[in-house]
């Protein structure tokens, strides 16, 4: 079993004293090369617990000669990219909204730094190439089709304050009435009206119906909607003349949305962005093709 | 150094020598634990910072049986990378109600400590429903069955006095209403003036999940909404030197 011969002969090394059924122990000295490394190591402790936070005291532990705190450090850190960008900040919270594309300078910083806000925060629901999520309530922002206004002043809205939420009283807000849910249109009536939606967004449609969902669309729908159902930015109301559906298109999504009616959530950006990069990802989104 | 040559008394007494090994392994363990329940950093008070109401304290239990730790954490570090993506970072009084906490150490999903008021409930119950549906490259398992057991908040008053067994400053009318403010908090049609005094204005109120009935989804869809929203940093300014 033991592959190198024991040469050591009894009597050259004190043992530890310890017998057992005939075997004793070597009470050998410990490597110098450990020993030394071991008292290094305690040296080594001691001037750490001086030099960092270490020994817990009355209320609170020795803070240590360096000075280390990670709260500091973060604080730090992050002043000093703030004050590299600070100046191009300033010029972006500043200049006119309308105006920034046309600065080469502050548009390609605010194109940068707003895609990185929109992958952080918007990706989730607007989805990462910014197309939305059709027929889920969740709008594509890289078409012509802007529910609350697309010009780079309107975006900037939306943004800050957000949709409908609650944490923000200046929150964009309109709610259609749940026609069906609250008995304002009887069945009939809603088939009707569904029947000249679809007529309207151009798709296939029962004549007869939508006949008599022409009456119950001006007397009900024309207020938000408008006379050719166009839509009205001011007020959230979506188009119903053209292909984009943002809870769907077909019958029975239309015959939901009438019935039930939606009420889409959009929270309030500026309690957890800057102003500044409010700015940037409104420029980022407004430039993604559909701008206005 | 005449006393080390004794251990040879230990080392020949076994109870003696369990006795002094668990001596000595306490002082390890005490040095280490003892101080933060007095030095101020550890116990720092921070204004906003409530109980759970009771419908959200449902919603963390489920939190805790589905497992939701193994792949998020809810804890933002002091760090600039993470500041920047999820929001000013963790203190601990914002778990200071957390039985256990969920501070967690595995991110497969983003950290959640701030997530509240961050979606919509419409996008928490997509997401819940099907993950994918909303974010592609994710890897979630679905939860869409959360909404279909409805909860009656028959022993919700339980888990509050519970909690508060081990801590945390439930009063009597907490323990007594827990049920009926379990029920009010996702109903907002019920009378919730008690709700609202109880643990503050800034409770959300509202139907979660959009169902007649209040359901796992409803009491999950609350947790989630209140996760690092307590405390309002703009007027709150951490002390740098803890």
């Amino acid at each position: 079993m033991c592959a190198k011969k024991v040469t050591q002969k009894p009597g050259d090394v004190p043992t530890t004293g310890h017998v057992w059924d005939g075997i004793e122990e070597y009470d050998n000295p410990m490597p110098r090369w450990w020993l030394w490394t071991l008292y290094a190591c305690i040296v080594w402790a001691i001037g750490y617990t001086i030099a960092y936070p270490a020994w817990p005291m009355i209320s609170r532990a020795t803070p240590g000669l360096l000075g280390a705190s990670t709260r500091a450090d973060v604080a730090k850190e992050i002043a000093s990219f703030d004050e590299a960008n600070s100046a191009i900040k300033a010029r972006l919270v500043e200049a006119d909204l309308a105006a920034i594309p046309n600065d080469p300078e502050l548009s390609s910083f605010a194109q940068n730094a707003g895609a990185a806000v929109f992958r952080t925060n918007c990706v989730q629901c607007h989805g990462s190439g910014a197309n939305g999520f059709a027929g889920k309530g969740y709008p594509s922002l890289i078409d012509d089709d802007w529910l609350w206004g697309g010009d780079m002043e309107a975006i900037h809205t939306t943004i800050t304050h957000g949709i409908r939420n609650t944490t923000d009283p200046d929150a964009r807000y309109s709610a259609m009435p749940r026609f069906g849910a609250d008995e304002l249109l009887d069945r009939d009536q809603i088939a009707q009206v569904v029947e000249h939606v679809l007529q309207l967004s151009g798709q296939p449609f029962d004549a007869a119906l939508a006949t008599q969902g022409e009456v119950v669309f001006a007397e009900n729908c024309v207020a938000c909607h408008g006379e050719a159902a166009q839509g009205d930015p001011t007020q959230g109301a979506p188009n119903l003349s053209d292909a984009i559906w943002l809870y769907g298109g077909s019958r029975e999504a239309i015959t939901q949305t009438v019935t039930y009616a939606r009420f889409g959530v959009m929270p309030n950006w500026n309690t957890r962005l800057t102003e500044d990069e409010i700015r940037a990802v409104a420029l980022y989104v407004h430039s993604r093709g559909g701008g206005e | 150094m005449a006393f080390l040559d004794k251990h040879k008394k230990i080392e020949t007494h076994a109870t003696l020598l369990m006795v002094l090994s668990l001596l000595v392994v306490s002082i390890g363990g005490l040095v280490q634990i003892v101080p933060l329940y007095y030095l101020d950093n550890t116990i720092e008070k921070v204004e906003g910072v409530r109980p759970y109401t009771p419908l959200e304290l449902a919603g963390r239990d489920i939190y805790i049986r589905e497992g939701c730790y193994g792949c998020h954490s809810q804890m933002i570090r002091p760090m600039r990378d993470e500041v920047e993506r999820y929001g000013h970072y963790s203190l601990a009084a914002e778990s200071m109600y957390d039985h256990p906490f969920q501070w967690g150490s595995k991110r497969t999903g983003p950290d959640l400590a701030r997530v509240g008021g961050r979606y919509s409930d419409e996008w928490h119950q997509d997401h819940f429903t099907n993950a994918k549906s909303v974010v592609p490259e994710s890897v979630m398992p679905p939860y869409g069955f959360l909404a279909n057991n409805v909860l009656d908040g028959r022993y919700i008053a339980d888990v509050v006095a519970t909690h508060r067994m081990v801590g945390v400053p439930y009063d009597d009318a907490m323990v007594e209403n827990a049920q009926a403010d379990f029920m009010a908090q996702a109903n907002p049609d019920a009378d919730t003036d008690g709700l609202l005094a109880r643990y503050g204005d800034a409770v959300n109120v509202r139907n979660f999940d959009g169902r007649p009935e209040l359901t796992e989804m409803d009491a999950l869809i609350a947790y989630v909404q209140v996760l690092g929203t307590m405390v309002d940093f703009t007027t709150f300014i951490p002390d740098a030197s803890r």
